[in-house]
Order: C-alpha cells, then structure tokens, then sequence
C-alpha cells in the first residue's frame, strides 16, 4: 500500500509495438516514473473491445508498480468507437486465436525491449481476455505468472471449435509454463463451475503450480464496475488475490 | 462475450445513425454479452454495413422475451400484409453510393 508522503508519477499513452506476423498495432501503456526496473504486465481487452475499462485497468497495474501493455487485439479490424469495432468483432465470432497469441508475443517482447522493465512478465486478462491467458501461458515462451479472470471457454466441446479458435485451450494445459491464479464467479454460465472444475483437474493432473477462488454471489464479470455483474466485496477481495499472485511470482 | 454465438444475414434496407441514414448490407444477429442492456446476455442486433466501416451500425440489444416477440410481430405483419395483396417482394434498385459515416 502506498503511503500518503510518498512521491507518485506515471505516463500512459498509446505506442506503436510489432504484433503478428510483424505487423504494425497500437497498443496502450502504463508505467511507473522512474528508471525501475518495474515487472511487466500483458494486460488483455476482453471481447466487448479495448475500452476505458481496460484503460483504467492498465493504469491501474502502472499504479501498483507495473510496466503494463494493452495491445488492440482489434487493430485490424478497423477502427471506430470501441463499442463499434468490439461488434464487428463478436459478429465475426472473435479474434483468431493464432493471431492474438501473435500480438501477446509481440507485447512481451515490447516489454522486455524497455529498459526500465525486469525480467519478470505476467499476463492478465478477463472474459475471452482470460482465455486467452491461459492459452499464452501454455503456448508462448517467456511468461512468468497468468491471471486468467473468469475465462469462458477454456473447456470447449467439438461443437464449439472453429476455424478461428481451433483447439480447446484446456488441451494444451501440459505446457503451461508458469503459475496460474484463477478467479471465477459460482453464478457464471461461462465457464460454469463444473468447467472450473474441470480445468482444476487438468492443471493438477499434469503437475501445474495454480491458485483458483471461486465466490459465491457472483457471475461474469464481477469486476467491471460499470455492469450490473459488479460484485463489490467479491472485487475487491479479488484484486488482493491478484496483487499477491503477482508479488510473488513476478518480483 | 464468451458465447460467440453469431450469425450473418444480408439483408438490404437503410438504417438511421445519428442524423444521417445510411445503406444497410448486413444484420448481425449475436447471442452474447450486451454493451448497454443490464444483462449478462442479451439477443443484439447489428444493422451494419461493413464496406462503410464499423461506425455504420444500428444496434439493438432485446431480452430473450423481447426478441421472441420481436420475429413473431414480424413474421404476423407481412403475413398480414401478404393477405391483404400489399406485400411487394421486390429487391432495392438503383441504390445511391454509401455516404461515408462519422466514426
């Protein structure tokens, strides 16, 4: 917790950053003043778009002591209101999973390009964004802690894979390749908690260093202060669950 | 938006955003999470056109009791307009060049 004399600064803008297959993205960042070195945070936009949440969630991680990016994962798919462009993007189906791991790997190596950022990178993410941690986790090189907030979709069945996302992420669980904290909503249809559970039993049956809480009175989304899906107690008790994940894997 | 659960449909018509009227191509029908409606999920409806870019859009976002109501209502007006001999199936021609929308 920062203390009231203590001297406090930040800059966040927008940067350009190499995303996939060398593309050219924006992306938004957050970082403490001063030369660091700070760990670095992958901050995943969930599916509705990269939007003020995610701005004030990447502000955020910068506050608490973190070099944070937040890649448009929609930067292809045009430009317009986050709301708009987020649309155009659920009516596709979502973002192609090959494509968004390409723009992860691109935001950490954006980070570890800086030289106010440590060795240690994480990842975060909510809704699809927490999906999409835990597949990073388990098919990129060079992350240190994955918070995957509510991430529906983990447990797919074959119904449910398309030629955008072709794999249930649950499947490649054997290669995760660093701690996983988890927090999920007993009230959520997506994932439900015996998905939860079924993603339990696959990270303990190949070995996996995780951490899941799951509460009771919340759904999907019980973060997002500007839904009705916010749960106040069960946020705030989530962010301190995520401050000490991250204070212990990443510092 | 953890549903993905969308489809397309083309349809021709205009659809009005802000001030303006633009050409409608295609309606996106998602079952998914909703941007302003208090509900997890809601049935949205996207009136787009995607050659003018995302900004050209008319969004609904209907309760699931809504939405049912909503294909009955339609469905019973041209059928009632198909009776009384007024339904004119019949495509849009000559349609002017898409005006550019504000994004």
């Amino acid at each position: 917790m920062y203390q009231t004399d203590q001297y406090e600064g930040m800059i966040a803008e927008t940067v350009s950053m190499r995303g996939h297959n060398g593309d050219t993205i924006n992306a938004y960042v957050a970082r403490p003043l001063g030369a660091g070195p700070f760990p670095g945070m992958v901050v995943i936009h969930h599916a509705p778009g990269w939007d003020e949440w995610y701005r004030e969630c990447t502000r955020r991680f910068a506050h608490h002591g973190y070099v944070a990016i937040s890649p448009n994962l929609y930067f292809r798919d045009g430009h317009g209101t986050p709301e708009d462009v987020g649309a155009k993007v659920r009516a596709a189906g979502g973002a192609p999973d090959a494509r968004v791991l390409g723009d992860l790997d691109g935001a950490n190596a954006w980070l570890r390009s800086q030289p106010y950022v440590s060795r240690k990178v994480g990842i975060f993410g909510t809704c699809s964004g927490g999906r999409q941690a835990f597949l990073a986790g388990c098919r990129l090189k060079g992350l240190d802690a994955v918070v995957d907030l509510w991430g529906g979709r983990v447990v797919q069945s074959k119904e449910e894979l398309t030629p955008a996302q072709p794999v249930a992420p649950i499947d490649y669980t054997k290669d995760l390749s660093s701690p996983i904290l988890g927090l999920f909503g007993n009230e959520d249809k997506s994932p439900t908690p015996e998905q939860v559970n079924q993603h339990e039993a696959e990270l303990k049956k190949h070995g996996k260093p995780y951490e899941f809480h799951r509460y009771d009175g919340a759904g999907h989304g019980f973060f997002y202060y500007d839904r009705p899906a916010y749960r106040q107690e069960q946020a705030m008790d989530g962010w301190k669950k995520v401050w000490a994940f991250l204070e212990r894997t990443l510092r | 938006m953890c549903t993905m659960i969308a489809h397309q449909v083309k349809v021709e018509g205009r659809g009005k955003s802000g001030p303006e009227w633009f050409e409608v191509r295609e309606a996106n029908v998602s079952y998914d999470h909703p941007y302003d409606l208090p509900l997890e999920h809601a049935l949205n409806i996207d009136f787009v056109n995607e050659a003018l870019g995302p900004g050209a859009r008319v969004a609904v976002e209907l309760s699931v009791e809504g939405a049912r109501r909503l294909v009955k209502t339609i469905e019973a007006v041209l059928a009632q307009a198909d009776q009384r001999g007024v339904l004119q199936d019949v495509p849009v021609v000559a349609s002017p060049a898409p005006r550019p929308t504000t994004e």
